[in-house]
């Protein structure tokens, strides 16, 4: 139980996508431009890491070596259009507001790290531990960039604004602030030991 | 100044020359500007430059006093950062905009890289850039000269970039200053005395500045017209902010290349770009992204222009 706590836990810390392993940068960089956009995005990750960690979990000693990339590829696709097709349905407006991304995720390097790297080589329950807590940590990572890039940049907080005023720091939500708020926070957990040099 | 870096065999000579004696005089050699800036703006200009300055010497000494590092705000390179800043803003803008400059030119341009020698970029040209992404309302609206009141005004260089003539305003209107624009560019006359004092002093070489403007003023000659060869490029060189770019910013020691060569690459990429962006680009002017964009390339001009050491 402590071993897959430690599974857990490790994608939220040390080995956090975003801050720690700098993995799947591009959703993280163009979706958190608002809070309510990067939480449908880490939620819909992680949907995907857990599932997907679990079948290639349990389908390792049947995949061939050669072909296991595009098996995994086949696995993750699946799931990602289960996950993209959910959101059409119950929440059109996030599908249109997170548009190419949510597709997208099928190549996201989180996705394919954790599979090669941890869920074909270890059993399924600390596999599914895994993929929960690095879906986790890139939730926080991400909702973290957007909450302070939609604060600064159009002064609300999920799309609620709190001042009524058009003098907000533009630049937080272009590129350039994305870019910005991550390698500010990046900095920052290292400095706090929350992740490693 | 580069050949005073040049290492040579001894007897090596002391001189007076220190990074702050040299950061102040470039700061006393901006003075003239100024003056013509509180002259042609009124008093407004004044205050924005000193809240310009003193946000940058407060956020130096803050951040530095934070990370428990050797406070150096008296060597000059905070208060020239920030008044370079005031330079490049309009005269009129709200209190708050250069505080806000000055603030993110030290902290993201200057600190985050280790302080003064360490940064990539122009601080007070990043400054800029922060504010004209962020207020690009305050950052482009202008006042007219010599009115004291808040009466509006296009730049002649957005004229210019709209192709057309710039009948009400003559060369000499442009040399001295009599046009809209940011508080530190518009009095060529001004600024070339602070130029001279440079150069005679041998503070900065004659590389980057004249290969900058003689570019620019070769491109726009040819391209600026709708025939080819037809350019006014007299008002493309005494417009914006390309003497104030030219001398004082693109010269800035730390952000450029060392050797001579390397140095007219600067100048002619600063020109080109500089070019592109006020002819075909989305912007009117283009100075402060042409030197920063050339910054980005000085570590690799530098690498490729490194004189040939003979003998090893």
């Amino acid at each position: 139980m402590k071993s897959l706590i430690r599974e857990f836990t490790k994608g939220i810390t040390v080995l956090n996508p975003t801050f720690g392993l700098i993995l799947g940068l591009c959703p993280t960089l163009a979706v958190s431009t608002s809070l309510f956009n990067a939480i449908g995005m880490g939620v819909a990750a992680t949907f995907v890491l857990v599932f997907s960690n679990l079948i290639i979990s349990a389908l390792r000693n049947f995949i061939p070596a050669r072909i296991r990339l595009p098996s995994y590829i086949v696995i993750i696709a699946t799931f990602v259009t289960v996950c993209e097709l959910g959101i059409k349905a119950y929440l059109p407006g996030l599908s249109k507001s997170l548009g190419i991304f949510i597709p997208l995720i099928v190549v996201n390097c989180i996705i394919m790290a954790r599979a090669e790297a941890f869920a074909s080589r270890n059993r399924i329950l600390p596999s599914i531990f895994d993929g929960l807590g690095m879906g986790v940590g890139f939730t926080l990572g991400i909702s973290i960039i957007a909450f302070i890039r939609e604060l600064l940049g159009s002064g609300s907080i999920a799309g609620i604004g709190l001042l009524k005023s058009n003098e907000f720091i533009l630049v937080m939500i272009l590129a350039p602030g994305a870019l910005l708020t991550m390698g500010l926070l990046i900095a920052l957990s290292r400095l706090l030991g929350i992740t490693k040099r | 100044m580069s050949n005073n870096l040049l290492v040579s065999a001894s007897p090596h000579l002391h001189k007076k020359e220190s990074v702050k004696r040299i950061m102040w005089l470039v700061t006393l050699s901006l003075v003239p500007s100024g003056l013509a800036g509180i002259f042609i703006f009124g008093l407004g200009a004044l205050w924005i430059m000193a809240l310009a300055v003193a946000a940058s010497v407060i956020t130096e000494f803050a951040l530095q006093a934070v990370t428990r590092r050797k406070i150096t705000v008296l060597d000059g390179s905070a208060v020239l950062t920030g008044l370079l800043l005031a330079y490049n803003l309009p005269a009129d803008v709200p209190f708050w905009l250069p505080i806000a400059g000055a603030a993110f030119s030290i902290a993201i341009g200057k600190q985050v890289f280790g302080g003064l020698g360490q940064n990539i970029f122009n601080p007070a040209l990043v400054g800029r850039v922060f504010l004209m992404a962020s207020w690009p309302k305050y950052m482009t609206t202008f006042v007219k000269p010599m009115s004291y009141d808040a009466v509006t005004s296009a730049t002649p260089l957005a004229a210019l970039t709209e192709g057309k003539v710039l009948g009400n305003i003559s060369y000499l209107d442009l040399f001295l200053g009599n046009r809209p624009g940011c508080i530190g560019e518009v009095c060529i006359l001004a600024l070339l005395i602070g130029a001279a004092f440079l150069l005679l002093r041998k503070y900065i070489s004659w590389h980057i500045p004249f290969s900058y403007i003689f570019t620019t003023g070769l491109l726009s000659y040819i391209f600026g017209a709708k025939t080819l060869f037809g350019g006014d490029w007299l008002s493309h060189i005494l417009s914006g902010g390309l003497i104030l770019g030219a001398f004082f910013m693109a010269t800035d020691y730390v952000t450029s290349p060392l050797t001579y060569k390397g140095q007219l690459v600067f100048g002619i990429g600063c020109g080109i770009i500089t070019v592109v962006i006020r002819l075909w680009g989305g912007y009117p002017e283009g100075v402060s992204y042409a030197i920063l964009i050339m910054n980005a390339a000085t570590p690799m001009i530098d690498r490729y222009t490194r004189p040939i050491i003979y003998g090893s």
